[in-house]
């Protein structure tokens, strides 16, 4: 048990746990001390001065958020001297704040507007002239306007401590004292926009939000993510039928209120103008736009007469909808032919834990274990959350980060060591640390496509020799790559790979969400039905079309790299597009094929009876996120069928192409990834480095 | 060739810190050499560091920049036994307006300076320190690294200093020009190279200040009494002074006197002697309207209220402070009006931006006494200007808030009939 200390506080009784800070100390019993620069999880600054409450005893006003319970403390929250104090400070603050919240985007969710309101006096006695300066744009998704500003620096630490990027200080002093971007005049960065979420004010404001809506104006809808594997929840705004702006200051989810620039701005390829809309039938070299009717015919007739059948499922694809799509390839289709793009190893590694069911990691783990060691993958660029969270734990905890990789990663700023090794030599770099690793309390080793096969056997019987608990991450591409494995969207007794399916002569090969030939070519003559968003190289390899509906569009679930279960919430509708699910329960109908009903709740009820590991309590799923625990062993892949796609942080796989944002995004200049680490390490020289 | 002095001494004076001045070549190390210099950290080196620190108690010196806090205790904070390596830093920002004393004794004396820094790392056990020399004074940079060169080169710094076995570096490190770097954290801070703001308390640089290293820190008028307290006794330097405040300042007096200047003279000294006596008086017959005590952040002394004793207790009897020993006299034709506006001009300037209150209030203040100046005060702008004083006194991060408040309270509630007088046009903007 934690040591509590009893203290007073508004002539009220009330406990804290030791060291706790007065202004936790008083939320924790619902009484607000307010503040603009304590910010939990970022260092504290002690510089907005409205927390100052009145602790008897003490000559001064003491500051609220740096000073630490103590045992018979008096402290007044609501005095005369501390109301005066706050609306003193909260004049000062509007001195040289232009006041201009009927045309700012923060109004109605502005923190300084509440507390103005709350805790300020009705009219100024500012009569001077306002300093002003003029707005500027940063990056297409960062926008500054320094007179609002109140110099909290919640962005400065956020972009430092929470992303590790460093691209905020402040130039200048005294009144005139700005926030300022790494290049002068713009932002070389991750443009995750954690600064402009984390403003108080309306400064920093985003450039795809921007002058849209009030925020009254708009649904909230949280939902997951659908770009990679990290599972982050965005709340996404929504007004008629248009997704206006992604954040997620409400916390849910297992993200917290990260997010990247993904899960912020990369909504905006659901209303991409090449977005299909009709069903299109193929025409000579051609497409014409049939009716869904004319669609399902066709599908059920050409599928009701093939023989030879293949499946190709999705990363992006609910559970349900991955689910459905492998009952449907057995039960309905007879093929053992389903397979979907695998991106990471996740068969052998659950082959070689099978049994041990504590032996995968949640994200949260990531945030709380002792100590982390990344092999062979950059998680800054492909799992950014992921790589939050360690670094998080860094910060917080002091966890020792240790990173077996080919060339330098944002990981070495907080690594205890950081090997560098040749690529396929990772198992080598992972036994030079043997002695350290052997030294932790746990472990939490989180591994990507570089390790496969005999390798990750390699990795677990490493992990089992040392001695102390050990907990993986096998680290996949997408939104759903986990889901679409677990739901066994996989070749069932020596079906055909998906490489083996583009080259096989099959009857019918059914592309559900996927984009097989974005780096491959198909010489087969097979019939092409695929589902999907866009005309996509495979959908113009295909001889039927149809629109599908995005994760943003249905509801369902999807599991994360972590295997954690979360719920999409649907937040628009695109017209002409159906979801995969209703496509193939539709498909089904037409067929005469007795599938069950292809409604999410009720697929994910046949999930839970039948897929081992999802056996979870559905008001969890509702409230946030739960770990499945699928390790049931499975047979392992063929050599060659895993390949990431090394997605950056601006890419998104075949989305990329139809997001706005991440091509605009992309051509902000510098190359944020090889200045910092260049220096430190050369990219792919061997050799340890410790800090 | 004797080094001409700013200012003619005064036989008033108790010297003692600035008994070198004015000698031929003063600032080398032979000159300091032939009169006492390193006899007291030759004998300071035979004493144990607890008889060292005793002295240095004894004595009641306290801090010369300006807080005054006392200088052994100070010392004894810092951890001499920590594993990790302790530093000790110079406090050479002299930035307070009306203070020009340290310049004085880096200019005339620095090696001085230097022995009293080595004695103080025999007590804290320290083998670096740093001189953090305020951006504008360019030429002392110079000067002390001059005088540096010849104590290394003279065996005086480094390895082995005269023969004693100690070893000490000194290195010196320009400040870029703000006031704010005075205080010791922003200090701090400035000298590992990051933006000079200052540092949330505790820890205390005592315990973690230079790279999170126990750090000394002191000003140099406060290392340079050192070698005199060593050498003289902690107890014969206390009784130069009054109880709890031992030995001589360096007064800087300025302002509206016939003979302005840095005068040594000794805790308690009588301040309308020292305006009339040592600095020689006001010019032209006229009388004394008011009395800056110690540097721009003291609350002002009306006329009636100068006829005290300068020591700390004193001071704080009449509301003000002693300050860093900058003393401005103002006499009957000051416009307090404009006083007050050059005042807060300087700490909008420097005001480092950090905590709110400061930022926006010193602005505010300026802007209205700007405004108040040019002619367009009202009536209200009096009592505002000590209202937003008082929002903003005690409830910064660090003093710059309170520097800028203190005096201007003070001047709207002592001086309230000049800026009433201005809006009667009694009193016009010169």
């Amino acid at each position: 048990m934690p040591e509590m200390v009893k203290l007073t506080m508004n002539g009220r009784e009330i406990t804290a746990e030791k060291g706790t800070l007065l202004i936790e100390a008083a939320r924790q019993n619902g009484i607000e001390i307010p503040s603009f620069c304590y910010y939990e999880g970022l260092t504290l600054q002690a510089a907005c001065r409205m927390c100052l409450v009145e602790v008897e005893k003490t000559p001064k006003l003491q500051v609220g958020c740096t000073l630490p319970v103590a045992e018979g403390m008096v402290v007044h929250t609501e005095s005369d001297q501390v109301k005066s104090a706050r609306k003193g400070t909260l004049e000062f603050l509007l001195t040289n704040h232009p006041l201009d919240c009927p045309v700012c985007d923060k109004g109605g969710e502005c923190e300084l507007q509440d507390m103005v309101f709350r805790y300020g006096a009705g009219e100024s006695r500012f009569t001077e002239r306002k300093i002003h300066t003029p707005e500027q744009q940063w990056s297409p998704v960062v926008y500054f306007d320094a007179p609002r500003c109140i110099l909290c620096y919640r962005c400065v630490r956020a972009c430092d401590e929470g992303m590790g990027v460093k691209a905020l200080g402040v130039s200048n002093r005294g009144a005139i004292s700005e926030i300022v971007p790494n290049h002068h005049d713009h932002l070389e960065c991750d443009e995750c926009g954690a600064c402009i979420d984390i403003c108080p004010v309306g400064a920093l404001t985003s450039g795809t939000y921007r002058y849209q809506t009030r925020p009254w104006e708009m649904n909230h809808v949280g939902t997951i993510c659908t770009h990679c594997a990290d599972g982050c929840r965005t709340t996404l705004g929504v007004r008629n039928d248009k997704i206006i702006r992604g954040n997620n200051r409400d916390r849910s989810g297992v993200n917290g209120e990260f997010l990247c620039v993904k899960g912020r701005y990369a909504f905006d390829f659901v209303e991409h103008p090449e977005r299909l809309q009709s069903p299109m039938l193929r025409a000579g070299d051609q497409f014409e736009p049939i009716s869904w009717v004319q669609a399902l015919e066709i599908v059920a007739k050409k599928f009701s007469a093939a023989k030879k059948f293949g499946v190709i499922g999705s990363n992006h694809t609910t559970n349900e909808e991955n689910y459905f799509l492998a009952k449907m390839a057995g039960q309905g289709l007879q093929t053992e032919n389903i397979d979907h793009h695998r991106t990471g190893d996740l068969a052998t590694l659950f082959d070689a834990l099978s049994g041990k069911n504590q032996a995968l990691a949640t994200t949260a783990d990531l945030y709380n274990a002792k100590a982390i060691l990344v092999v062979g993958a950059d998680l800054s660029q492909q799992h950014p959350f992921l790589a939050y969270q360690a670094r998080a734990n860094f910060r917080h905890h002091a966890a020792h980060i240790y990173a077996v990789t080919t060339g330098p990663v944002r990981e070495d700023h907080q690594a205890a060591a950081s090997v560098r090794v040749e690529k396929g030599r990772e198992i080598a770099g992972v036994e030079s640390l043997r002695d350290k690793l052997k030294s932790e309390p746990e472990l939490i080793i989180v591994f990507g496509d570089a390790l496969q096969g005999d390798a990750v056997r390699k990795l677990v019987a490493f992990g089992d020799s040392l001695g102390v608990p050990v907990k993986y991450v096998c680290l996949v591409d997408y939104s759903n790559s986990r889901g679409a494995f677990d739901m066994g969207v996989v070749p069932k007794n020596g079906g055909l790979s998906l490489q083996q399916m583009l080259a096989a002569d099959l009857d019918v090969l059914w592309v559900v969400g996927a984009n097989p030939l974005k780096n491959a070519t198909m010489t087969a003559k097979s019939f092409v039905v695929v589902q999907d968003l866009f005309m996509t190289e495979t959908a113009k390899h295909a001889d039927l079309v149809l629109p599908a509906a995005s994760a943003y569009e249905k509801t369902g679930t999807v599991t994360n790299v972590c295997g954690e279960a979360q719920k999409l919430k649907h937040a628009i509708k695109v017209m002409g597009t159906k979801t995969d699910l209703e496509i193939m329960g539709l498909i089904a109908k037409e067929m005469k094929l007795d599938l069950g009903i292809w409604l999410p709740e009720k697929v994910f009820e046949e999930i839970r009876k039948n897929v081992h590991g999802y056996d979870v309590s559905k008001a969890l799923i509702d409230l946030g996120a739960v770990a499945t625990a699928p390790l049931n062993g499975r047979v392992a892949a063929l050599p060659g069928v895993i390949q990431s796609a090394r997605d950056t942080l601006f890419t998104s796989g075949s989305l990329t192409k139809y997001s706005k944002i991440l091509n605009e995004v992309m051509e902000a200049p510098g190359a944020l990834y090889e200045a910092p680490g260049a220096r430190r390490h050369a990219p792919g020289s061997a050799g340890t480095s410790e800090q | 060739m004797p080094k001409k002095l700013y200012n003619e001494p005064s036989p008033l004076e108790t010297r003692v810190v600035s008994k070198r001045f004015g000698l031929e070549n003063s600032e080398s190390l032979d000159t300091y050499l032939a009169n006492d210099g390193f006899k007291a950290f030759k004998n300071a080196k035979e004493m144990t560091r607890e008889a060292i620190l005793d002295e240095v108690k004894l004595s009641s010196l306290r801090g010369r920049g300006g807080a005054g806090f006392p200088t052994g205790l100070k010392w004894s904070f810092v951890p001499h036994t920590s594993p990790k390596p302790r530093v000790i830093v110079i406090n050479a920002d002299e930035s307070e307006p009306g203070t020009c004393k340290d310049r004085l004794l880096m200019e005339y004396d620095p090696h001085q300076m230097i022995e009293g820094i080595l004695i103080a790392s025999l007590v804290v056990d320290a083998h670096v320190g740093y001189v953090y020399i305020r951006g504008e004074y360019r030429y002392l940079i110079e000067v002390m690294d001059r005088a540096i060169a010849e104590a290394y080169a003279k065996g005086y710094l480094g390895k082995n200093i005269a023969g004693t076995g100690w070893d000490f570096d000194l290195h010196t490190h320009s400040g870029a020009g703000a006031y704010e770097c005075g205080e010791e954290t922003a200090l701090l801070d400035s000298l590992e190279g990051k933006r000079g703001i200052p540092r949330m308390k505790p820890p205390f640089p005592a315990v973690a200040g230079a790279w999170a290293l126990p750090t000394l820190l002191n000003n140099v008028e406060t290392f340079s009494a050192i070698p005199a307290i060593i050498q003289g006794g902690g107890k014969a330097f206390a009784d130069l002074g009054v109880p709890k405040a031992g030995g001589t300042r360096l007064v800087c007096i300025s302002g509206h006197v016939n003979k302005p200047g840095v005068y040594e003279l000794p805790l308690g000294y009588s301040m309308m002697k020292a305006i009339n006596e040592v600095a020689g008086g006001i010019p032209n017959g006229k009388k004394l309207k008011a009395v800056v005590p110690g540097g721009s952040s003291c609350p002002l002394l009306k006329a009636d209220e100068c006829d005290i004793a300068m020591d700390y207790d004193s001071l704080a009897k009449v509301g003000s402070m002693l300050g860093s020993g900058g003393m401005v006299v103002l006499d009957e034709t000051t416009d307090m009006v404009k006083f007050a506006l050059r005042i807060i001009r300087f700490y909008a300037h420097e005001s480092c931006g950090w905590c709110i209150p400061c930022r926006e209030g010193t602005t505010w203040l300026k802007k209205i006494l700007e405004r108040f100046n040019a002619g367009h005060g009202r009536h209200e702008d009096i009592a505002l200007l000590g209202e937003l004083s008082k929002n903003m006194l005690g409830r910064t991060f660090c003093a710059l808030g309170d520097a800028a408040a203190m005096p201007t309270i003070s001047i709207v509630e002592k001086f309230a009939e000049d800026f009433e007088k201005r809006l009667a046009r009694e009193l016009v903007a010169v």
